[in-house]
């Protein structure tokens, strides 16, 4: 017989998903927030975007020809750290930030961990942490939400959580009129804040989507919105059970953090139980971060302290295996 | 509710091209080739030699060891050969080859026997002599599996009608045509088995054979079988999956059904079960399906043993290239690289992917996705598995990670979208363990 066939060990079929489906249906999942971005603050949240994508991709690509690896920037990996970066830092950054910031994210936080898989924390969080450290300044000044798309600049102001920080929950509501403006505020993203965290309503599509895509388990961000939601109402101004539940969950970069940061496969534990206590972890830092910490917003390092706690929570939680039961007749 | 069981996949079934096709008598091949071990266990010794003139059902290997079982003629001709030749999953094995004649002659009566009358271990010495082995695919002696060891026995009988492999629909066809036969096997089955309760296991995508076995239930005055509907998913025909599910037991690590009571028998070994114990007619022949994108005309078919795949492949026709060659299921089934290998005991079907379902894909990193550990029906952390393997770390494998306890299912490697070969690791890594010191 000259007929060749193809022989390899079973399964002969595989599943249609793979890193680069998953990697590139979470960043389309992004591009709302995205476009929202450009609405509220105008041209330079786009050229921000731009800066820290090339940040990613070209670094990546640069390390792997450096290095003699194969490349990998087309599994989308690469991009989706910059995405996320972009969406973390405020609109009216110099356009080198983002650039410096990416890149310290792809060299740093995951090329010399090994690629893709092999790194222990977040890496478009770990950029946020250096540039914050790096250029407090910069990565503190906050614009209004001007909603016009093509504005080139903007009104410096304060953030939300930054309001009520520095000078308390009266003067959070005198700056937005009413308590249900402040909400609205929140929920549609006419506010001040990181690039990609304002817009409450479209983030949510977003995560939804992909839980329904079977990519991210509902349970981490359920678990996390609700600790830090659970925890700021116990923990109130005016004694127990007065906080504001509503306020902290929408606030600050909790529900991209809960749905896009801390479901970051790479970086959380492997089990769903895992997984939970990695949420309920990172809300009780966030929170304790926001009331008694000296930043405004607790997210961003909540998910970094909960991912270095990752290893231990897995070696501690193996599922429970078939065939080690009591055997019951 | 449907019942099931914790893990799995859906794989997509592929099963409409050949569920209603009914089964059909394959021709006889001109040689068939009957290789001396076809089953788990100790191989056989030829008691033929070469110019002998055998008859179909006459036994042609034995072998003295208990875990084992003979062969024989699956046609009628000469003998024209005694040697090594290709073995579908063995690469090579010693084999018989005959060569048909013009009429055939069985070696079986064709008096019905009243299994009533017979005893347990006399059940067991037909079912020995027949050849019989699991259907199922694994091909374990099943007088064998008849006798526990002492101070063991059971008290369930399960006939495993889940076929949950995708592509196959041989024991679906089975059902819904040979209801009341395999009822009787599972009788018969039983009483070899000592068990008081029967319970007959469909997936509920096979509407047809679930009410073709009530039917016949309903039918048969003597026999109080249950029909348990089970939800459609991969791999619910595993042997622990099924007695988990259907009596809340788990089979303990290293052990064996039995230890829960529970025997598992395939519908097709009922069926043999049956003719072997009736009429004496040993395990000639047996029910498979070929099927694939490549095929032609994909089918049920009723084939002897030792029918070469080449002749079931020129028979079924080809539209386009076929890229793989599965003995078996896509996801446990053995690829081969040839066809010139005799089908076998253990052949539950053929199926051929071509160049685009065959894709091998170049693995990426693992990226802790956690896909695996849900799909895993034996609750291991498959991943793990595939990194200790990689890095050699067998033996640490085998003791921390429960490496043995992996049914090779492949549903982690399915699932897996670094398309990390995950069952591939853990054979190596099994291998490596069993014959380190």
């Amino acid at each position: 017989m000259s007929e060749q066939y193809q022989v390899s060990v079973s399964p002969h079929i595989t599943s249609p998903e793979s890193i680069p489906r998953i990697m590139w249906t979470v960043n389309i999942t992004l591009i709302p927030a995205g476009i929202a971005s450009v609405y509220f603050f105008g041209i330079p949240a786009l050229f921000v975007i731009i800066s820290s994508l090339a940040g990613a991709a070209l670094s990546e690509y640069l390390w792997q020809i450096v290095f003699k690896k194969p490349s990998t920037i087309s599994d989308g990996s690469a991009v989706l750290t910059g995405l996320l970066l972009a969406y973390n830092i405020p609109p009216g950054v110099p356009l080198w930030l983002p650039f410096v910031g990416s890149a310290f994210s792809i060299i740093i936080a995951k090329m010399i961990f090994g690629g893709l898989g092999c790194n222990v924390f977040n890496p478009a969080l770990v950029g946020r942490a250096f540039l914050l450290a790096s250029w407090p300044q910069l990565m503190t000044t906050w614009w209004k939400a001007s909603m016009n798309p093509l504005a080139l600049d903007g009104v410096t102001t304060a953030t939300p959580l930054g309001i009520l920080k520095e000078e308390g929950w009266g003067k959070l509501i005198e700056a937005f009129g009413t308590k249900a403006a402040l909400y609205s505020s929140l929920w549609w993203g006419n506010r001040a804040g990181s690039l990609g965290e304002t817009c409450t309503v479209l983030l949510l599509l977003g995560g939804i989507y992909l839980i329904f895509r079977g990519y991210i388990n509902w349970q981490l961000p359920l678990s996390y919105i609700a600790t830090v939601g659970i925890f700021a109402w116990v923990f109130g101004p005016n004694g127990a059970f007065t906080g504001d539940p509503v306020f902290h969950i929408m606030a600050g970069g909790l529900i991209i953090g809960a749905f896009y940061m801390a479901t970051d496969m790479v970086t959380i534990p492997l089990t769903l139980p895992g997984r939970i206590i990695f949420g309920v972890g990172a809300g009780i830092i966030t929170i304790l971060i926001r009331l008694k910490g000296g930043y405004p917003e607790g997210v961003c390092y909540s998910i970094l302290l909960m991912n270095a706690v990752t290893p231990y929570i897995d070696r501690k939680l193996k599922p429970k295996k078939y065939g080690f039961a009591e055997t019951k007749r | 509710m449907r019942l099931t069981f914790r893990g799995g996949i859906h794989p997509p079934m592929f099963k409409e091209k050949t569920c209603e096709k009914s089964i059909k008598v394959f021709p006889l091949p001109q040689k068939a080739v009957i290789p001396l071990i076809q089953h788990t266990g100790a191989p056989c010794e030829p008691i033929v030699k070469v110019g002998d003139d055998v008859k179909t059902g006459q036994m042609i290997g034995k072998s003295d060891s208990f875990v084992s079982a003979p062969v024989h003629a699956t046609i009628t001709g000469k003998v024209s050969a005694v040697a090594s030749m290709p073995h579908p999953t063995l690469g090579e094995a010693m084999a018989v080859v005959i060569e048909k004649a013009d009429t055939e002659e069985v070696a079986w009566q064709s008096q019905k026997a009243d299994w009533h009358k017979m005893e347990r271990t006399e059940i067991t010495g037909k079912v020995r002599d027949a050849g019989i082995v699991g259907m199922g695919g694994a091909a374990f002696p099943t007088h064998v599996k008849l006798s526990p060891p002492a101070g063991k026995k059971f008290d369930t009988l399960i006939i495993n009608g889940a076929e949950c492999e995708p592509y196959l629909t041989a024991d679906q066809r089975l059902m819904v045509e040979e209801a009341p036969v395999i009822l009787e096997g599972a009788m018969i089955l039983l009483k070899a088995s000592g068990a008081s309760r029967c319970i007959i296991a469909i997936e509920d995508n096979k509407p047809d054979a679930i009410s073709a076995i009530r039917d016949a239930i309903s039918k048969n005055s003597e026999f109080k079988a249950e029909v348990a509907v089970l939800k459609a998913k991969y791999p619910q025909g595993a042997e622990k999956q099924l007695i988990k599910v259907l009596l809340n037991r788990e089979v303990p690590s290293g052990g064996l059904p039995v230890d829960t009571g529970a025997l598992v028998q395939n519908v097709g070994t009922c069926l043999a079960v049956y003719e072997a114990v009736c009429f004496g007619k040993p395990f000639i022949e047996r029910v498979m399906t070929v099927a694939g994108t490549p095929v032609k005309e994909p089918g049920n078919f009723k084939v002897r043993i030792g029918t070469p795949l080449a002749d079931l492949v020129s028979a079924v026709g080809l539209n386009e290239k076929a890229e793989k060659m599965i003995m078996g299921g896509p996801m446990m089934g053995i690829a081969l690289y040839t066809p010139d290998v005799p089908m076998i005991k253990g052949t539950t079907g053929l199926i051929l992917l071509n160049a685009s379902e065959a894709r091998v894909y170049e693995p990426r990193n693992c990226i802790r996705c956690g896909f695996c550990i849900e799909a895993c029906p034996m609750k291991l952390v498959p991943s793990h598995l595939g990194q200790y393997a990689k890095k050699g770390k067998y033996k640490e494998a085998k003791d921390e990670l429960s490496l043995m306890d992996c049914i090779e299912c492949g549903c982690c490697a399915y699932e897996c979208p670094s398309k990390i070969p995950l069952v591939h690791w853990v054979k190596l890594a099994k291998y490596k363990a069993r014959n380190s010191k």
